[in-house]
């Protein structure tokens, strides 16, 4: 099982809260999908789980993160409001972004949670944070893909 | 870090967008090299929209392979194993 690769991860990084938040992530993902897989029945659609799955990655990266950043705050907002998950959200008018930079600053805007309230000091932490938390899911689905289609092709056989 | 009422320096600013480009892959970041700081949030937007389209893609395979589970099947052991660990 390639866990090893998910668990370990970055050891650059000096934000130790960061283990810990791996875990809340991997155990409430894995929590959620066990709940998909349970309720999902034969007639149950492609589209539907995979919607299911991908609003469980997102609920998982911003419970990970939980109150402590702007981008998992707006996050949970949407994610308790039902609202439908897109990206990129529209952009609102109340961001002023002070610098010449400022086209990819309102692009960046669209793309990262909470981004329209967002001075442009605070757009690029929330974006570092944002990106790590990202980029920690990803991870984590693809341990997931690789161990249940690693099983599939080795099956344990009594 | 910042409030609103503080004058955010430039230098502070250089900062952020440095750390920003730490973030981003060996690929990307070739692209962007001592670019403006303007090049580097183009390169991030893709970036990001690129990992949402990994998380989508993702969910969409988890999905397949789901299909093929049940609730008594191995894999579902395996996601139950995930969890103790």
């Amino acid at each position: 099982m390639e866990s090893k690769s998910f668990t370990t991860g970055n050891r650059d990084n000096p934000n130790t809260d960061l283990h810990g938040s791996k875990n809340m992530m991997a155990s409430h993902f894995l929590r959620a999908l066990f709940r998909i897989q349970q309720t999902s029945t034969s007639s149950s659609s492609f589209a539907g789980r995979s919607r299911r799955i991908r609003r469980a990655a997102y609920a998982s990266m911003a419970y990970s993160a939980g109150a402590r950043r702007a981008w998992s705050r707006a996050l949970l907002r949407k994610l308790r409001s039902r609202a439908r998950l897109r990206f990129p959200r529209r952009l609102s008018r109340t961001a002023r972004p002070q610098r010449r930079d400022m086209d990819q600053a309102q692009v960046l805007r669209k793309l990262v949670p909470g981004g329209p309230s967002m001075d442009y000091c605070k757009l690029l932490e929330e974006t570092a944070d944002y990106i790590r938390c990202l980029t920690t899911q990803v991870r984590l689905m693809q341990t997931v893909m690789d161990s249940i289609s690693s099983y599939a092709h080795h099956p344990m056989i009594p | 870090m910042s409030g609103s009422g503080r004058r955010i320096t430039d230098e502070e600013i250089n900062e952020l967008v440095s750390k920003l480009q730490s973030l981003l892959p060996e690929s990307r970041r070739r692209n962007t090299g001592r670019a403006s700081a303007s090049k580097l949030l183009k390169e991030t937007c893709s970036y990001i929209k690129s990992l949402h389209r990994e998380v989508d893609g993702l969910s969409d395979r988890l999905s397949g392979l789901m299909a093929t589970m049940d609730s008594n099947s191995p894999q579902a052991d395996i996601i139950r194993s995930l969890l103790r660990s």
